[in-house]
């Protein structure tokens, strides 16, 4: 068997716990098939070359830069993004995710654009620990160090993953 | 900022990716964590004809880890072989190299051997590769062949390695007895590709004197380079050797650019200070590992 | 629910759509349907145009059009407009929306591509294919200032304007001082940098020949009055709004970018909805910078380090093209003084030319370079006489018996500098004991100990804040008890929306919950300048706190009809207009906008619940009295006489690593007054976030440009924006000197934070290596070249401190 080598390809792939299809350029970038053909521009785009981290998703649970990732290489994958972070409470509203609680009690954020990656970053980190254990300075530093914010000098940002490691510690 | 045009496929299976390079020919890449490719693709500074992704060939994602060193498959990430602690009590360079590749979200990406095949001097693991005196295997149509890192590296960006083939695997040979690592680096912001960096090894004899001493540097030269600094520091015992010695004959032996980030000298500076620390860390490990 | 929330920590209303994905930035508006721009960029920093060759682009797949100078148009032909023009801006120059015959920067827009989506406009944009000859570059503002090369032909010294003030004879006064001294000093280029770059959305509605833009701008109503003037529209067919916006700090206050014309322009020729993204490599070469400047002080001073006279000479390099006129030079110049008494100055800055970038205001727009100047005179002349740098600096202080206290210069607004109001004794106070500033010698014993050398800094400013001409706010109450809120000023991530919120509900006694906050809508509000100046809270919280007090006014008028008594004895509270004292003699404020109309058809219960209160009518007046009219709103503006000054001092602890001359922060200290403060959080939101632009400037950030005039770090990757893993921890201590000037008592508070960040710095690492700090940003490398460097100037104090030198 020969693998096809294509210009355009349909990817199927999950959203957020929802099944969607695009067909795309196999040169689109993952960054830009999610705003731009499925429509979730809750995924921002800030340097097009992975150094913000802006553009940061979850492909199958782990944080990658959507702008360093083709969307034709997540066929078959799960992909999570802000929009996906806050649940239904199943009574017409959302549950936020207690980091997106963290961000707002904590003023972790002025303009807003580059929270989204900050809030999957630190997302992943926190769901992906040991919610007991006591926070450590450097998994804070790890979960926030990648990203560039120029609103905030990052003080609040670190405070809110402290405030929200400490809420999921609560729900324990 | 967009990507040229280019077309893509994703065999599955090692036999098809050499097909359709073979195919597909010279304007043909090979796609793997595409952390290093991606940047270059979106800033038109590289434009391929097509794109092979290896991601879904089986069998390239294992780290297999023997007495004799650790081979790392071609699509083993940063982020896994840094948690492989048979990999890092084998050889502890590759952790601790590893560790300062990037960020966390690059680091789940892209992978140890895209990054060798990249061959970029500002990368770690190429410089790994070299200290460690390792090699890679490359499939190509007519077989499956054996490059040493000295053969692999031609420049900066640029490889041995031509025309259809894939970079299968990356065999790191295990730390030596009575020896110890360190690696160190220095970047303008954590996380960045490093101004300077020093990767070192160190071999005791049974009487913890001191029998090699080898380092090799990130973003110094254009290609890695390993130093042998052992005629500094040879037959001294361990607690007292001269290393700082050390570390002033590694400035004489590099041959470090100048860059927006740091002038030549600066960089001769800190080989010779990443050097003489590296050095005691490692020395400290070795004695630690060489019985009294 | 409560309703005297100013001066509260209210958490941020905008909040609730950004955490979510739901906030509505210019990339997020459009559809897959909407056209996409590109554009093609000079590749050479001067060059003469000599062919633009589109063949080669014609086939590309989804190409619609392009354009070229050739293809513009009446006033769109015409250079950019010189948006605040100075008699002393004597050689003014702009560009034009695509160059014309001539480049004189890299990146400037030479061809606009429009395809159907930005991957294709790009693939054509590579196909076309200019031909240059090039010219001899200028390239950075000591280039400019030997003129060997001109960047503009016509005028050969490259100087835009020579700004000169004066408040006395400086030269006798020099001639008469004790001491004098003089040093040359060096800041460099770094840039507003926000996360989202610029952006345009166009679309045409031909039925209605009307307009609507998005653009990701700070001024939203002169980017309206661009695009009516330079496209030959009338102004009430263009719409233009500010969506979200990812930053500006201040590269977007400049209108209208040649985008913001080009991208409706083609809306209009193609009949089609047109986008423009910038993206971070296009942000790099065609935005702005800011920054550098060579700065040539003398000071004259007595034995006590009392300055007597300060003659200050600046070089600053504008780039290539003078769009925003001189505000940033005049803003050195004025703001140099800071909070110190002056007996006579004189000041002369050159703006000039270079073939670079150009240079329009960033956070601070001039302060920091201005604080640099002031700031290290003080640390010059506490080193020259062996006197500790704090105590020189309170012996020059303006004293808080001095206010108002008039510098005799003229401010950016043309308006007197006369500082309202302060304390800066009580700042430095705060400070030094914040920072530990008695105990540095302790902390230098302790690093040594370790093996780090270690020093401390201070710098302090004054920032004039809010200068005008005006802002307005618009207040509506709604039957439903809703309370509309606009004002034209934009935002950027300042949490308007939520001050905002906060003043109208303490002032007309309604709960925030029930108000709508609109900025940066010309639909909204016409007339508005922008944001910038740290002006927003100032300009517009007062505007938008008069247009509550006119509803106030009336919706009391209106209940003391109804309710039959004085409007003296009314009170609104908890949305309720009720009779002070007397529970239950009281009025829903729903329910009084529902009576201030008097077309009441009963759509809602609003409406049907207002009739029990409608009294029987007087068949002699008319329904809406003469000098009133129906609905309960109010627009009001507030336009101030002149600015008000904030002011601060901040404190840096530096330890530098003797091996390997890396420098850490290791503490900083803030001490911040800015009046009044309408949400404490969003004010430490705004230090902090200035502080950390402060330590990028000072340690990081630097636009390298080579002798070509190549930006050699355009990247995120090359030009180093800090990570939360280079800034400090910053401690933040306030003190609150309301400005009598407006009725809030409000001063700005948006740029502080960054102004003081060199000095502070620079002050530190000299202190820490006892070699002289000449140049900003400093890098590790730079400081290891400095300090092998016999010829490098050693200080006073460190020989002081060594033993080895006598007093100076």
């Amino acid at each position: 068997m020969t693998a096809s080598v294509d210009a355009e390809r349909t990817v199927t792939l999950t959203v957020n716990g929802v099944p969607r299809e695009a067909t795309v350029p196999v040169r689109r970038l993952l960054s830009d098939a999610l705003r731009h053909d499925l429509g979730l521009t809750g995924t921002h785009v800030g340097c097009e070359h992975g150094v913000c981290g802006a553009c940061t998703v979850l492909v199958d649970g782990a944080p990658v830069r959507s702008c360093l990732v083709l969307a034709v290489q997540v066929e078959g994958a799960e992909v999570r993004t802000v929009e996906g972070l806050a649940h239904d409470d199943h009574q017409g509203g959302q549950v936020l995710h207690p980091v997106q609680e963290a961000f707002r009690e904590c003023h972790a954020l002025q303009c807003g654009f580059c929270t989204p990656g900050f809030l999957m970053t630190i997302a992943a980190g926190l769901e992906n620990r040991d919610a007991s254990a006591e926070l450590t300075e450097e998994e804070v530093e790890e979960m926030v160090g990648g990203n560039l914010c120029r609103c905030t000098g990052y003080a609040n940002i670190k405070k809110a993953v402290r405030h929200a490691a400490a809420a999921m510690k609560d729900a324990e | 900022m967009k990507p040229s045009a280019f077309r893509y496929a994703d065999p599955r299976s090692l036999e098809e990716a050499l097909e359709v390079l073979s195919a597909e020919g010279e304007g043909a890449k090979v796609l793997a964590g595409g952390q290093s490719l991606l940047p270059l693709l979106s800033m038109r500074l590289a434009a391929p004809a097509t794109l092979v992704d290896i991601n879904r060939v089986p069998g390239l994602d294992a780290v297999e880890t023997g007495e004799g060193g650790v081979r790392v498959g071609a699509l083993v990430r940063h982020a896994r072989l840094l948690e492989d602690a048979a990999a890092a009590r084998v050889q502890p360079l590759l952790a601790r190299a590893t560790a300062n590749v990037a960020h966390p979200a690059i680091r789940n990406r892209g992978t140890t051997v895209g990054s060798i095949a990249h061959a970029d001097p500002s990368g770690e693991m190429t410089s790994v590769l070299a200290l460690t005196g390792g090699s890679v295997t490359v499939a190509t149509p007519a077989g499956v062949e054996t490059v040493g890192w000295q053969d692999l590296f031609v420049g900066p960006l640029e490889t041995s390695v031509h025309g259809p083939a894939v970079v299968t695997s990356a065999f790191f040979p295990a730390l030596p007895a009575r020896s110890g690592t360190a690696f160190a680096e220095i970047a303008r912001r954590k996380g960045d590709y490093a101004v300077c960096g020093a990767g070192v090894v160190v071999t005791l004899d049974e009487d913890r004197r001191v029998s090699a001493a080898r380092a090799a540097y990130i973003s110094v030269g254009l290609v890695p380079e390993v130093h042998d600094l052992t005629e500094a520091v040879a037959g001294q015992p361990v607690d007292t050797a001269d290393w700082a010695g050390a570390g002033a004959l590694a400035r004489t032996l590099v041959d470090p650019d100048a860059d927006i980030h740091a002038s030549a000298d600066y960089r001769r500076l800190l080989v010779g200070v990443l050097t003489e620390r590296t050095l005691i860390e490692a020395a400290a490990e070795a004695a630690g590992r060489t019985a009294a | 629910m409560t309703t005297k929330v100013f001066g509260e920590p209210v958490r941020r209303r905008e909040d609730a759509r950004l955490i979510t994905g739901k906030g509505r930035y210019l990339d997020d508006i459009g559809s897959t349907a909407t056209l996409a721009a590109a554009f093609v960029r000079s590749p050479h920093a001067h060059a003469r145009i000599l062919d633009i060759d589109v063949t080669g682009a014609l086939d590309v797949e989804g190409l619609v059009a392009i354009y070229t100078y050739e293809d513009l148009t009446g006033p769109l032909a015409e250079p950019l407009p010189v948006l605040i023009p100075h008699p002393q801006l004597t050689a003014p120059r702009t560009g034009f929306p695509l160059a014309n015959g001539e480049v004189n920067h890299v990146g400037e827009p030479v061809v606009m591509v429009v395809a159907t989506d930005r991957y294709l406009a790009e693939d054509a944009a590579e196909r076309i294919l200019v031909t240059y000859e090039e010219l001899p570059p200028v390239v950075g503002v000591d280039a400019a200032r030997e003129a060997r090369h001109a960047v503009h032909a016509e005028i050969p010294d490259n100087v835009a304007a020579r700004h000169h003030q004066e408040t006395g004879d400086v030269e006798p006064a020099l001639a008469a001082a004790k001491n004098t001294l003089s040093f040359t000093q060096y800041i460099e280029r770094s840039a507003c940098m926000p996360m989202e770059g610029k952006g345009v959305h166009a679309r045409w509605d031909a039925a209605d020949s009307s307009l609507r833009v998005y653009t990701s701008t700070q001024a939203s109503t002169s980017v309206r009055a661009a695009i009516a003037a330079k496209l030959e529209l009338s102004l009430d067919k263009v719409e233009v709004i500010a969506p979200d916006v990812g930053g500006g700090f201040g590269v977007k206050i400049v209108h209208p970018w040649p985008e913001e014309l080009l991208v409706p322009m083609a809306a209009i020729a193609l009949q089609a909805e047109v986008k423009w993204a910038e993206d971070r490599r296009e942000h790099f070469v065609s935005s702005a910078h800011e920054r550098q400047q060579r700065q040539e002080i003398t000071v004259g001073y007595d034995d006590e380090g009392r300055i007597t006279a300060l003659d200050v000479h600046i070089w600053h390099d504008n780039g290539a093209y003078t769009p925003y006129g001189i505000i940033v030079p005049i803003v050195t110049a004025t703001q140099l003084v800071g909070p110190y008494v002056i007996p006579v100055y004189r000041v002369i800055v050159e703006s000039v030319f270079t073939n670079t970038v150009i240079v329009t205001p960033y956070r601070g727009a001039g302060r920091p370079q201005g604080c640099f100047a002031m700031e290290r005179t003080m640390d010059r002349i506490a080193d020259a006489l062996g006197l500790d740098r704090a105590v020189v600096r309170e012996r020059n202080l303006i004293q808080p018996d001095q206010f108002p206290y008039d510098h005799h210069l003229t401010f950016q607004d043309g308006r007197p500098v006369i500082y309202d109001s302060g304390d800066y004794p009580g700042l430095m106070a705060k400070l030094k004991k914040l920072v530990g500033w008695e105990e540095a010698e302790q902390l230098r014993a302790d690093a040594g100990a370790r093996g780090r050398m270690l020093g401390v800094g201070m710098a302090l400013y004054v920032e004039g804040t809010g200068p005008g001409p005006y802002e307005g706010g618009h207040v509506q109450v709604l039957g439903s008890g809703k309370v509309l809120v606009s004002t034209g000023l934009t935002s950027q991530g300042q949490g308007h929306e939520t001050a905002f919120a906060q003043i109208v509900a303490t002032e007309l006694g309604v709960p925030i919950e029930d108000i709508e906050v609109t900025t940066g809508d010309t639909r909204r509000f016409g007339y508005a300048v922008g944001t910038f100046a740290s002006r927003a809270a100032v300009m517009s919280g007062n505007a938008i706190a008069l247009a509550a007090r006119g509803v106030r006014a009336k919706a009391l008028r209106i209940a003391a009809d109804v309710l039959e008594v004085d409007p003296g004895d009314l009170e609104i509270d908890e949305g309720v207009v009720q009779v002070k004292g007397t529970p239950g003699a009281s009025i829903p404020l729903r329910t009084v906008a529902v009576l201030s109309n008097p077309l009441r058809y009963a759509f809602d219960e609003a409406a049907r619940q207002a009739t029990q209160f409608a009294g029987p009518a007087d068949d002699t007046r008319p329904p809406v009295a003469e000098g009133d009219a129906p609905g309960l709103e109010h627009v009001d503006y507030y336009s101030p006489v002149r600015s008000t000054f904030a002011s601060g001092a901040h404190a840096a602890i530096v330890e530098i690593d003797p091996a390997t001359w890396e420098i850490d922060v290791v503490k900083y200290a803030v001490v911040h007054d800015c009046g009044n403060i309408v949400n404490p959080m969003i004010v430490e939101g705004q230090v902090q976030g200035g502080v950390a632009q402060g330590v990028g400037g000072a340690l990081y950030e630097r636009m390298a440009y080579d002798s070509a005039g190549q930006l050699q770090n355009a990247s995120f990757m090359d030009f180093l924006m800090p990570y939360s893993s280079e800034i400090p921890d910053v401690v933040i201590d306030h003190q609150e000197t309301p400005s009598p000037l407006n009725p809030l008592g409000l001063k700005g508070a948006g740029e502080a934070g960054v102004i003081p960040g060199t000095a502070a710095i620079a002050s530190a690492i000299e202190d820490a290596v006892g070699r002289r700090i000449t140049a900003m940003p400093i890098s590790p490398t730079q400081l290891y070249d400095l300090m092998r460097d016999q010829d490098t100037e050693r200080t006073a104090a460190a020989a002081r401190r060594a033993g080895t030198g006598a007093m100076a």
